[in-house]
């Protein structure tokens, strides 16, 4: 019965299901007989971490709906009425609000580990532009989901972002307009971003976390040496330095859960507010269109691509500043989607390259925080002097890699995985 | 990868022991968002117990108070009223002597009150949720012997001063008596129990 | 795996490092929401100097005396004024928007959520910074707020309180330490000129617990994460030792 092609299960109640369903194919396929590299180290931990924040962030999501209000009049009291009045609503508010702060920490650093041990390259480039397009994604869907509070960063952190959309020359105002649906942001653009925030976008997310794993599991990971497992098999075909998922990597993967649930629940528990990054001062104002708070900075997640774009303070021909730090900007993050085709190394990981490509990533990596620490705090002269040469880093690091990954002298790559 | 060495049992241990923990853990988890479908304290803020001040209620005047969104009917019976409820022919009633848990332990006889001359009811009709309509006089409903009390217009149910139910009508029981007390002889506090004399 | 932990740790530090600075206050204090008799003091001063134009419309009267150990009974009695607010209530001021706005400028703002706008330093600062001053329109002004828009409703408790000419301990902008005395000489030394009905070490107390109720009052779901945090954080810890063994047991066949 069914596909004879697929792994069966001999009898019972899992032979019942495999005729009809490939349960045991699939567990097979993507966890008992995936082989990953036996060498993954702490850098490996954060793409389940990112799953399980996804899976805390759809939870806790789906209840605070129950008890909010998406209106103009209504939204930023019943936040306080989740916080005191529904039983337990401040545990899944602040697992929420302190989830998406830590989705970002995670994103960030598994962004990281590909870049350090080159897991964009071929033949990993759709896993690389899923995962990209995931996180452009998940920047709309924190986004939207900050002006839910509706508190006066809420609003005012809105309203600069919406604005960036009406430096466009010819229809940007139109377009801005359109966005918030009123003359400014009020009541109905609340409506439209929460059914974004709650309905549309979770559900691309999902569908993409799908591609990104499907894309992965079809390819293999890649592992800190950047070498090919499968080139090296024993008689049966195993690669000789793969694992098998499950059991080494699930329960290894329980740990690292472990671990991260400790500081996520301390950070719940105790700093929920995290130092006023993770839920901002003015915000327990409610929205006020008549008063602009001192100092407006979007949440810490943001602040290096706005510090780009007010790094750019100079027009180029015909091009205003305000709409040049707009496509700066944009170019920040689109550019992250050729990476694949920058890189003309011929290793992967950064362990095997040569010292230009260390120093440009390192460059890089210190650039990109700079620009985030300036971001959140008020421009001045000199400020705004250190943004512009971060921001020539960061785009140095990308659009000279075409030359310095081909320039320099690589290490020899091992045949097998070391460590 | 060889298997030779391998403390199956103390694997095995480790292994019930971290499912063991991991499955408090997720019911620990689920806890919150459990308990969060609680009423909240705004919703029994609003269920909390209503007082009712009788002091100006005339004889054979109803008053309404709401309680739990629901209204909650004080009449305060006149002599006349108390003797045609009493003496009314249990026959024609589906539970004279309510027997059917539609009242607190401490509502008994046929007048379904604390006081004989106070009678509290939720005015919600126990066939289909309607609130029926205050008929007190002998001539407000023609029907023979009416004792006074209370007509559902949604489908035609009857109850006499006490709430009682009339037999062959929709309605399956008597009005419910909500839990209340008296704090003095002119506030009735409705939603808390009147203490175990 | 050591170093995984102290990787994983590190990653969180810079959000620490850069915690948003507020702005630095004359006098500081540092709140306390176990303190229960502190907090009732709060309620109680609030209730009696503040709810008559600042509303609190998140808290409920109920909450605060559960969290504050009151019986319903005694809040009933003696903090609960407008007989059109029952216990369950939230804790709203009788006085309307408009009249707030006739008789002071602006809407007297809701305090529910001010301490964690401003900071417990500020509401203390502020409480305690009112002085005479005649030429503004109420006759006080505040080193904190200048040209504040309400009264020093607080005066009777504190006495007059006026800027001075006189010798001080703390360290004035501009002005030069005198070597014998240790002291500065400054004309903005806050003096109360005229005594009220409490000394000024117990009216300071009566501002700690005021600005604390309000600290309290700001979050209240501080105190079960105060419960609750530390039986979490044991039971992730027991759970990841349990997780560490397994995964070490494990990974015997591959090492």
């Amino acid at each position: 019965m069914g596909n004879p092609n697929r792994v069966k299960a001999e009898s019972g109640f899992m032979r019942w299901v495999d005729d009809r369903f490939p349960a045991t194919q699939m567990w097979q396929d993507h966890l008992s007989q995936y082989y990953a590299p036996k060498n993954f180290n702490f850098w490996y931990f954060f793409g389940s971490l990112a799953l399980l924040i996804l899976v805390n962030q759809i939870l806790t999501g789906v209840w605070l709906t129950m008890s909010y209000n998406p209106s103009g009049e209504g939204a930023f009291a019943s936040i306080e009425y989740i916080m005191r009045d529904v039983e337990y609503g401040w545990l899944i508010r602040y697992m929420h609000s302190t989830g998406a702060s830590a989705f970002f920490v995670v994103i960030y650093l598994h962004m990281f580990r590909a870049l350090l041990y080159g897991s964009y390259k071929a033949p990993r480039e759709l896993v690389w532009i899923f995962g990209m397009a995931l996180y452009l994604l998940l920047m709309a869907e924190a986004f939207m989901g900050y002006l839910l509070p509706w508190g006066q960063m809420s609003y005012w952190g809105a309203q600069v972002i919406i604005s960036l959309f009406a430096t466009i020359p010819f229809i940007g105002p139109d377009l801005a307009q359109w966005i918030r649906g009123d003359f400014l942001i009020s009541g109905i653009t609340l409506n439209r971003f929460f059914a974004l925030h709650v309905v549309a976008l979770p559900i691309v997310i999902l569908a993409l976390v799908v591609l990104h794993l499907i894309a992965l599991h079809e390819v293999g990971s890649n592992n800190p040496d950047g070498i090919d497992i499968k080139a090296k098999k024993d008689e049966s075909g195993k690669p000789l330095d793969g694992i098998p998922f499950h059991p080494y990597y699930t329960v290894k993967d329980v740990f690292g859960v472990a671990v991260f649930l400790f500081v996520f629940a301390a950070v719940i528990f105790y700093f929920p507010e995290g130092g006023g990054y993770f839920l901002e001062r003015p915000n327990f104002e409610p929205a006020n269109p008549m008063v602009t708070p001192d100092h407006i900075a979007p949440v810490w997640y943001f602040t290096p691509f706005y510090a780009i774009l007010r790094a750019i303070t100079f027009d180029i021909g015909p091009l205003q500043a305000e709409f040049l730090g707009v496509v700066f900007m944009g170019a920040a993050i689109a550019v992250l989607f050729v990476l694949p085709w920058l890189d003309r190394s011929p290793v992967n990981s950064m362990r095997y390259k040569g010292w230009m490509s260390k120093s440009m990533l390192l460059l890089f990596a210190v650039s990109f925080v700079i620009l985030g620490v300036l971001g959140a705090i008020p421009a001045t002269p000199i400020r705004t002097a250190v943004a512009q040469i971060c921001t020539v880093l960061y785009f140095a690091f990308f659009l000279l890699m075409p030359f310095y990954t081909r320039m320099e002298k690589t290490k020899p790559v091992p045949e097998r995985v070391t460590g | 990868m060889a298997d030779n060495g391998v403390n199956k049992g103390r694997r095995r241990l480790l292994l019930g022991a971290t499912t063991v923990v991991g499955a408090v853990g997720a019911v620990g988890v689920a806890v919150p968002f459990v308990a969060s479908w609680q009423p909240s304290a705004r919703a029994r803020a609003a269920g909390a117990p209503v007082q009712a001040d009788i002091s100006k209620l005339e004889p054979g005047q109803r008053m309404t108070v709401e309680w739990r969104g629901r209204p909650v009917w004080i009449v305060k019976r006149t002599p006349d009223m108390i003797e045609r409820t009493e003496n009314f022919d249990p026959a024609r009633l589906v539970d004279p002597d309510s027997q059917a848990q539609q009242q607190p332990d401490y509502i008994t006889g046929p007048l379904r009150s604390i006081r004989p001359e106070i009678s509290v009811l939720i005015g919600i009709c126990t066939h289909l949720g309607c609130s029926p309509l205050y008929r007190p006089g002998p001539d407000d409903v023609d029907m023979t012997a009416w004792p006074g009390g209370y007509f559902c217009p949604c489908h035609g149910s009857y109850f006499d001063l006490a709430g009682r139910v009339f037999r062959n009508v929709p309605a399956p029981s008597n009005l419910e008596v909500p839990p209340y007390r008296f704090e003095s002889d002119d506030i009735i506090i409705v939603g808390e129990d009147q203490e175990a004399a | 795996m050591k170093k995984q932990l102290f990787a994983l740790l590190f990653a969180l530090v810079p959000f620490t490092a850069m915690a948003a600075p507020l702005p630095e206050q004359p006098h500081s204090m540092t709140p306390d929401i176990n303190d229960q008799a502190s907090l009732q003091r709060g309620m109680q001063l609030y209730v009696n100097y503040c709810l008559g134009c600042h509303s609190l419309e998140h808290q409920r009267f109920a909450r605060a005396a559960t969290d504050l150990g009151m019986p319903q009974d005694l809040v009933e009695e003696n903090l609960i004024f407008s007989s059109e607010l029952a216990y369950n209530d939230q804790m709203l001021t009788s006085m309307t928007r408009g009249d707030g706005e006739s008789w002071f400028g602006v809407s007297p703002p809701d305090l529910t959520l001010f301490n964690r706008v401003k900071g417990s330093d500020y509401i203390y600062s502020y409480l305690l910074g009112f002085y005479r001053d005649p030429s503004q329109p109420l006759g006080v002004n505040n080193n904190v707020l200048e040209a504040p828009a309400m009264p020093n409703v607080l005066e009777p408790l504190q006495g007059v309180q006026e800027m001075v000419c006189a010798e001080t301990d703390r360290p004035v902008d501009g002005a030069e330490l005198d070597p014998l005395t240790g002291k500065y000489q400054s004309c903005e030394v806050m003096q109360v000129t005229r005594p009220g009905a409490m000394e000024p070490e117990e009216f300071e107390d009566a501002v700690y617990d005021l600005t604390n109720f309000l600290v309290y009052v700001g979050e209240p779901s501080k105190l079960q994460a105060q419960v609750l945090g530390p039986k979490v954080l044991i039971f992730i810890f027991i759970f990841g030792v349990l997780a560490y063994l397994l995964k070490r047991e494990y990974w015997r066949d591959i090492h």
